[in-house]
């Protein structure tokens, strides 16, 4: 198959624009005729739905959530990047272009990254328009912050909030939509199936969760904006209810999955601490502005904290190992996330975590209070202050930056991390890989789009922090809304699609079929009991470092995996009920099948780039080496019965040059 | 540490059957999450080859609203502050029976056992929680420089996470506190004020239109709200309500 990535012509600083004032558009009149589908209200769902709507389009917008504003896009904490430069630090759309493409380690489009970060000056704009608090300074100004992996202050954020006032925004311009008319919503709706009718995306099969009823809905096209996969590792920092099936059904239709084994593990996340654990939860990297990591010097400390003899702040100064500051004196404890991580789990793997399961390492506080609290005296004017006095301003100032994620943390630990370093190890956190788009947003499905995290287009192997919602703002309010015009401008005189096609009720039946033979098994185990085996067989084979043998075990043992599902699953009730024991088997199912195509990805890219590592590719030091000549192209995979074929998309460089990413 | 507990658990098929309380035995740890004593307790029910509870929860963290417990008679539980999912098993006592019920309110009819359609608070929001702006319509965000403490005081209503303890909480069933956080979000910035009478005026109707029912400043609201959203948005918005009918009759 020959993927025609459709990157227009001209400089890169002008393809959008003269894209843009060119591609082929729908008339109002004829927009009203047009119906689309919408599937996921998250950042990149809700803004595509209301910005459909507003430009006339007939939408009809589906989630599995009781109301759209639930969508995971709710939990992100730290920020959203835009090339406002606003604080006069030099940045640039060009700086923003090109810290993305380093940051993602030379794997995406230059095209699409350049757009990106055209796009982010305008979300901010729209953001402020709709109501969105962002902080501000005292003028009344809005204020900014860094993430890691850049040089520059160009994140926008409301306080650990910024997810949630974001798709407040964009929930209330869809709620607006809503009552005009122009978008229906499909409330606890789920999507278990992608109809394609003469080669074009035409509808959608869904479950309605609340009675069971399977239902055929069907328009001109179709947006799939399902968000990530990160949960086939069944413990990551994604909600529950995050799942792959409405991308994975797509893929079984045709559609091609990009990249899958681009995961990204985050560094700073709360330790798993038993068995039971259901989900992992994120300390912002922002708190990697003030926070320092370290472990124990020596092995002997390590253990007695381990053993709950000695705590951190036993651990004398020259005893404490900062690694990140040591190996990476130019970022310090700021570098991107896949060398964060990778960085604490060579530490935890030579013994030196600091948790009883030895799978943690230190994010310390202390020298940040410290610092604080000398500043704030001297404001006062006091120049000889007390260790105490010292330490209450310092706490005080930390409190106003963070207070939120340190109370959160004593919630679920019971430890005061004002007092004690807190604990933290990486975790599954979000997934650059995902169903191949082209520039216009459409997979080789004609017809059917995906943005949001459920493309793969914008972070190439390593996603930067505040990255994601840019993105999936950027591709719903002002991307999708004007190329999804160069397919439906074909369209123009197409008849509504009938749901009641040959090809709907083929899609229907084999839902159904589907359904019948999950809970017809009967078996010996819950469908949670397969998913956290799962989960530990991605995570040993294709986590934070990946080797052949180790996948092509894993391959073999996601396959057995399968097939005991298939024969000793038990699914309790029926389908003509709100049964979400039967909602997850469907999705872990799909699960089992995107795993092995990360795998696979994983196995053939033999090179290490951002987060994918391989540990046959590593420099002497241990940082990851990329084999340029060899694997710089997109790696796009099909189902193929079982039997999946790769096919290659070449990236082309012509703007930046490809460097070895350092952060030294 | 383990713990043993007894749970009273409220099970209903539908919303058309008759609910009733169950019993159940229930082996925790106090490093458990309430929402993972509950995974426990049906990872159980599945063994034994039972009905699982139903219960609803996503993101675990307290910042989605989808959760939706009402624990010991109170909504979210005893912990102020603090969504039933970020609360930890620790704040019980070994041997303890606990009873957990669905969030109870006219206009939140049970789907199963403790889940609740609260979809009525969607179209609250359509009727007029919003600012018209169609994408690409905006100026500059530094155009109105907006002071910080009143951006900070809509940030503080915009917390709001939409879970409906509010409702829940209070003896009337009213959904004042959740409408009101959403007009005076919008209602203190430059951005919003335009809209202001029209959105009150809309919002009001509708949450009486959806069977919510009428405040009698009790304020058990404020006192189970997750996000400790303060009595003072009631107050705002019934500023602005007034304020709007009465410019309506000039
Ligand atoms: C804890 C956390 C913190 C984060 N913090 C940040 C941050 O600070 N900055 C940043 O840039 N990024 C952050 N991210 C990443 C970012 O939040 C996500 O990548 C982004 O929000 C994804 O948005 P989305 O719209 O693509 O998908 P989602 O928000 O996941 O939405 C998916 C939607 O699709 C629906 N859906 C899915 N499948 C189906 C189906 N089969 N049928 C019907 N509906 C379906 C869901 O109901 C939902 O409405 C964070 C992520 C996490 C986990
Ligand atoms: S006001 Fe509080 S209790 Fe009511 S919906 Fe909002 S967060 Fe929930
Ligand atoms: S599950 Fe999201 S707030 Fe409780």
């Amino acid at each position: 198959m020959n993927l025609d990535s459709k990157i227009p012509a001209g400089p890169l600083a002008e393809k959008w624009t003269k894209y843009k004032s060119t591609m082929p558009i729908v008339a109002p009149n004829n927009k009203r005729k047009l119906e689309v589908i919408v599937v996921g209200s998250g950042l990149a769902g809700a803004s595509a739905a209301s910005s459909l709507g507003e430009l006339g389009y007939a939408v009809k917008c589906y989630t599995f959530h009781d109301s759209p504003r639930r969508a995971h896009s709710i939990a992100a904490q730290g920020g959203i990047n835009a090339a406002k430069n606003y604080a006069n630090d030099g940045d640039s759309i060009y700086r923003l272009f090109y810290d993305t493409i380093k940051g993602g380690d030379y794997r995406s489009r230059e095209a699409n990254v350049h757009r990106l970060a055209e796009c982010s000056v305008n979300i901010i704009d729209q953001c402020v328009a709709q109501g969105v608090p962002f902080a501000r300074e005292y003028g009344g100004l809005l204020e900014n912050r860094s993430f890691g992996g850049v040089q520059v202050s160009r994140t926008f954020y409301a306080r650990g909030q910024t997810g949630q006032q974001l798709l407040i925004g964009a929930y209330q311009s869809l709620s607006r939509q809503i009552s005009l008319g122009t978008v229906t919503m499909y409330n606890r709706h789920e999507m278990l199936d992608l109809v394609i009718v003469d080669g074009k995306a035409r509808g959608i099969i869904v479950r309605n969760l609340l009675t069971g009823k399977i239902e055929r809905h069907a328009a001109h096209a179709v947006v799939l904006a399902t968000g990530g996969y990160g949960n086939v590792f069944y413990l990551s920092t994604n909600a529950m209810m995050c799942n792959a099936t409405a991308a994975w059904k797509s893929v079984k239709r045709g559609a091609l999955l990009a990249n899958p084994c681009f995961t990204q593990i985050h560094p700073t996340c709360i330790p798993v601490s038993g068995e039971y654990q259901s989900k992992l939860t994120l300390m912002s990297e922002s708190l990697r502005n003030d926070g320092r990591v370290w472990v124990p010097k020596k092995k002997e400390d390590a253990e007695a904290i381990q053993q709950g003899k000695l705590k951190g702040v036993d651990i004398k100064e020259e005893d404490r190992d900062y690694y990140l500051e040591r190996r990476y004196p130019a970022f310090g404890n700021l570098v991107p996330r896949d060398v964060a991580s990778r960085a604490a789990k060579v530490e935890c793997d030579k013994g030196h975590g600091v948790n009883p399961t030895g799978l943690a390492v230190f994010l310390d506080f202390s020298a940040a209070i410290n610092r604080y609290g000398h500043m704030e005296a001297n404001k006062r004017g006091n120049h000889n202050p007390t260790n105490e006095e010292v330490i209450a301003l310092g706490e005080h100032v930390v409190s106003a930056k963070y207070g939120n994620l340190f109370e959160m943390y004593e919630k679920i630990t019971g430890d005061n991390p004002y007092k004690h370093p807190m604990k933290i190890y990486p975790a599954v956190h979000y997934t650059m890989g995902g169903l191949w788009v082209d520039y216009n947003l459409e997979t080789n499905v004609p017809g059917l789009f995906a943005t949001g995290e459920c493309n793969f287009s914008d972070h190439g192997a390593n996603r930067l922090g505040a990255s994601a919602l840019m993105q999936g703002l950027a591709d719903g309010y002002f991307v999708l809304p004007y190329t999804i015009g160069t397919f439906l401008a074909n369209d123009i005189s197409t008849p509504k699609i009938n749901p009641d096609l040959p090809e709907f009720l083929e899609a229907e039946k084999r839902v159904k079929d589907n359904i019948n033979h999950l809970l017809s098994v009967q078996g010996e185990h819950s469908v949670e009991s397969f998913h956290r085996r799962l989960g530990k067989i991605m995570w040993n084979h294709c986590g934070m470092a990946r080797n052949e043998a180790g996948l092509k075990e894993g391959i073999e043992k996601i396959r057995a995996l399968r097939e005991e599902y298939k024969k000793n699953v038990f699914v309790p009730g029926t389908n003509d009920e709100y049964n979400p024991e039967l909602e997850k088997a469907i999705r872990v199912a799909d699960f089992m099948e995107l795993g092995e195509v990360m795998m696979l990805d994983a196995l053939n890219r033999s090179e290490s780039c951002g987060g994918h590592f391989r540990e046959e590719s590593a420099s002497p030091e241990g940082e990851a080496m990329r084999n340029d000549a060899e694997f710089t192209y997109v790696a796009a995979w099909n189902w193929n019965e079982g039997k999946p074929e790769m096919f290659k998309e070449p990236l082309v460089f012509e703007n930046v040059e490809l460097k070895t990413r350092s952060y030294k | 540490m383990d713990m043993n507990l007894k749970l009273k658990i409220w099970r209903q098929t539908n919303n058309k059957s008759e609910g009733h309380f169950e019993m159940y035995d229930v082996v925790a740890n106090e490093h458990m999450s309430f929402l993972e004593m509950l995974d426990v307790l049906n990872e159980d029910l599945v063994n034994q080859r039972k009905q699982p509870v139903a219960f609803e929860h996503d993101c675990r963290e307290g910042i989605c609203g989808t959760c939706s417990l009402t624990i010991n008679g109170q909504p979210h539980g005893p912990n102020a502050g603090t969504t039933a999912c970020q609360l930890h098993m620790r704040f019980f006592k070994d041997g303890e029976t606990i009873t957990i019920e669905p969030f109870r309110a006219g206009a939140f009819p049970v789907v199963k056992d403790l889940v609740v359609d609260r979809s009525a608070l969607d179209r609250v929001v359509q009727a007029g929680g919003f600012i018209s702006v169609n994408a690409g319509q905006a100026q500059d965000g530094n155009a109105i420089p907006i002071e910080k403490e009143r951006a900070s005081q809509s940030f503080e209503s915009a917390a709001c996470i939409g879970c409906g303890a509010c409702v829940a909480a209070c003896p009337n069933g009213s959904a004042m506190l959740f409408t009101s956080a959403k007009v005076r979000h919008l209602g203190l910035l430059p951005q919003g004020e335009v809209e202001e009478e029209q959105r009150v005026q809309n919002m009001v109707a509708q949450m009486d239109k959806e069977g919510f029912g009428m405040c009698s400043n009790i304020g058990a609201c404020e006192a189970e709200c997750p996000k400790e959203i303060q009595l003072y948005n009631i107050a705002y918005m019934n500023r602005a309500y007034f304020k709007a009918v009465f410019s309506g009759e000039e």
